[in-house]
């Protein structure tokens, strides 16, 4: 899927509401964290990812193709999960009290890897036109 | 009625050739069998493949469809031009693993199947560092096809198919239309026969091939058509004579054919250690990273405007793709203008190959606009060709034109009848103009509809129609519609969803 910027923002609070919320159930207990505190920390990737998403969408007018390789979509994870960690050691972050940062970069990195997948791929079957429409879902 | 008067019976009249609609009796009159069906297809390549796939797929059963052409199965003519110009079975074709005519998800891609076919991540790994760390990874030629055959057989194409040349499409009086079939020779009931219904959708392909003037005026002129070829024409000949005494060989264009014609010239060359020299001619030598400003600057160099696939990426279902949608007139035509030309995909081992050939003084390219050729005494070919170094004369033994499949659609004959009498007009790069649906413009008829999908669109509010993934863009768009319409359903998710679980296992679509 190459992404407009409305596509983008849809695609990821879509894609973090429906697999984002069943890897983060799965997880929570195996990292031995609570549900308040991951979901929380999943809203939060919604949320700030509409900020870095504007952002992703102005680097792409660089290229000429106006594309977005894949990869950039795994990478992507790196700069966004650092800001999140500095953000939840900070306090910064409403309802959330401390995570350890070992359940934090796991429960993050399988989130962020299901997302990717189901993306990459198996988006297109139930959503048909998904990929004609710069991941649009409306 | 004796056999050949009832063969004779059965011709287009003067009455059917000047209406542009005709009622039921006039056809009746002229003695011309009718077939009714709701929709036919003309042409039968790739284009009414991928359509009648999605049809299928949306529930139309197979009574509901004809396809009619004049080849046995869908991907012939593509397998001919691809192998004439440089791709055969084992090599890779230019289109992503996304591109997939057999699947109209576009998942499991190319890559995927092809991991798990031979049980290897290698095509996974590659796939995920394109386009940075490594060039598009794009599927086998004969992969494509054995997919396609596949699918084929799950969707019961083969039973849709008729054979024979379509004529033309005219309007009927009441709604829908008349297409005119002349079957091979001896296997009809008369000369022509036709189709009624009330949806007609064109897919012909390349209109023809284009020459280029100097070239046409050399071939005429000479009667020779061995020397001076065209990388859409089968030109094995000229390989093999260079394997049996060295030459050189001008190249013309610069589009990937170009690419694959050089590709195999080096190939050979390595091969069977050959002294063929090799004379590269563009018209327009790009030198470098070119376009107007920083947002919109493409990649180029050696002569070769670099991309990876005819448009850019974003065309087919990104911001480009949205932003064409809304343009029209002259404001359209500069956006192709932009981002269209020819262009090449940068590939590592085709940059390793010319610089070989450049280090060792065996491949030279310049630009320039070639203005005749003539034999020499000597028995080669001089073109006189002039451009930034002045005028200059370049001898070679042979000529491959790679510039193009380019011809004026009313070329065609269906489509030159379609202009005509038929209400279509042209679009800003003067192909047939199609809605975003792909309707074509003003060809309506009562409650029927007629649509093209193809390079005989190129121009509209989609650029990407001469590809796999056009083709199908084109098919989803055109379903909708039909289903708009009561033909078919509309592919919700969970009907797509169920379908794509019968493509998994190979199961057919059911009838209906
Ligand atoms: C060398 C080459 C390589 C290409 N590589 C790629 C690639 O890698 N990826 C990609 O996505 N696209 C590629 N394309 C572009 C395009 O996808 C293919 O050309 C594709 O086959 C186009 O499908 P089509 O249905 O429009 O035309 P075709 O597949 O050519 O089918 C049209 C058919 O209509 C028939 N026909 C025409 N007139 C009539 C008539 N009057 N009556 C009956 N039948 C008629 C013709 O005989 C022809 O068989 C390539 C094109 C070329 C030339």
């Amino acid at each position: 899927m190459v992404p407009v910027l409305s596509g983008r923002i849809q695609t990821r609070l879509v894609l973090l509401l429906v697999v984002g919320s069943v890897v983060t159930a799965v997880v929570t207990p195996l990292v031995g964290a609570d549900y308040r505190t991951t979901f929380a920390v999943l809203a939060a990737v919604a949320v700030l990812g509409v900020g870095w998403e504007l952002l992703y969408h102005l680097l792409m007018q660089f290229r000429w193709e106006k594309d977005w390789p894949s990869l950039f979509g795994l990478l992507t994870a790196v700069p966004e999960g650092l800001l999140l960690w500095l953000l939840l050691d900070a306090g910064l972050l409403p309802t959330v009290d401390t995570v350890p940062l070992a359940a934090y970069v796991v429960h993050f990195a399988a989130v962020w890897l299901a997302v990717w997948l189901v993306a990459n791929g198996p988006m297109r079957v139930p959503f048909l036109r998904w990929r004609f429409r710069g991941g649009r879902l409306t | 009625m004796p056999e050949r008067e009832l063969r004779d019976r059965g011709d287009l009249t003067q009455a059917l050739l000047d209406n542009a609609t005709w009622p039921d009796s006039l056809v009746a009159e002229a003695g011309i069998p009718v077939y009714d069906v709701p929709l036919v297809t003309v042409g039968g390549g790739i284009g009414s493949f991928v359509l009648v796939d999605y049809l299928r797929i949306a529930g139309v059963p197979t009574a509901d469809i004809r396809v009619l052409s004049t080849i046995d199965n869908p991907w012939q003519t593509y397998e001919y031009l691809t192998r004439v110009s440089q791709i055969p079975g084992p090599e890779r074709i230019r289109s992503d693993s996304s591109s997939r005519p057999d699947n109209i998800w576009g998942f499991p891609s190319y890559a995927l199947s092809e991991a798990w076919r031979e049980r290897t991540l290698r095509p996974l790994v590659h796939v995920l560092g394109e386009p940075i760390f490594a060039d598009y990874w794009t599927p086998r030629v004969a992969d494509v096809f054995k997919s396609m055959a596949r699918e084929s057989g799950r969707i019961g194409y083969p039973t849709m198919l008729v054979k024979g040349v379509v004529r033309m499409v005219r309007r009927r009086a009441g709604g829908g239309y008349f297409t005119v079939l002349t079957p091979p020779v001896g296997t009809g009931p008369t000369k022509r026969v036709a189709y009624r219904s009330r949806f007609v959708h064109l897919a012909v392909g390349y209109p023809g091939l284009r020459f280029l003037p100097d070239l046409q005026e050399f071939r005429e002129k000479y009667g020779d058509f061995t020397r001076v070829v065209n990388a859409y024409e089968s030109h094995e000949h000229v390989y093999e004579a260079l394997r049996t005494r060295p030459g050189t060989v001008m190249v013309r264009g610069g589009g990937i054919v170009a690419s694959r014609v050089l590709q195999r010239l080096m190939d050979d060359r390595e091969r069977f250690g050959l002294q063929t020299k090799i004379v590269h001619i563009f018209r327009t030598f790009v030198t470098g990273a070119h376009g107007p400003h920083l947002w919109s600057r493409r990649k180029g160099g050696d002569g070769w405007a670099y991309q990876g696939f005819n448009y850019p990426k974003s065309v087919w279902g990104g911001q480009l793709k949205a932003k064409m949608r809304r343009l029209d007139g002259a404001e359209r035509a500069t956006e192709y203008k932009r981002m269209g030309g020819t262009n090449t995909p940068k590939r590592r081992r085709w940059q390793q190959q010319m610089r070989a050939g450049r280090e060792g003084g065996w491949y030279e390219a310049s630009q320039g606009l070639v203005e005749r050729v003539e034999p020499a005494a000597d028995g080669t070919l001089v073109s006189l060709v002039t451009g930034d170094a002045g005028t200059r004369k370049i001898g070679a033994d042979y000529i491959i034109d790679c510039t193009g499949l380019e011809a004026d659609i009313a070329e065609h004959r269906v489509l030159a009848d379609l202009l005509a009498h038929g209400g279509a007009g042209r679009n800003p790069l003067g192909r047939l103009e199609v809605e975003r649906h792909f309707e074509v413009k003003g060809t309506a008829s009562g409650d029927g509809a007629l649509y093209a999908t193809g390079a005989a669109t190129l121009g509209g509010y989609f650029p990407g129609v001469d590809t796999f993934l056009g083709l199908q863009i084109g098919a989803q768009e055109i379903t909708d519609d039909l289903a708009r319409r009561g033909f078919g359903r509309r592919i919700g998710s969970v009907r797509s969803t169920t379908q794509w679980v019968r493509w998994a296992f190979g199961r057919p679509v059911r009838e209906g």
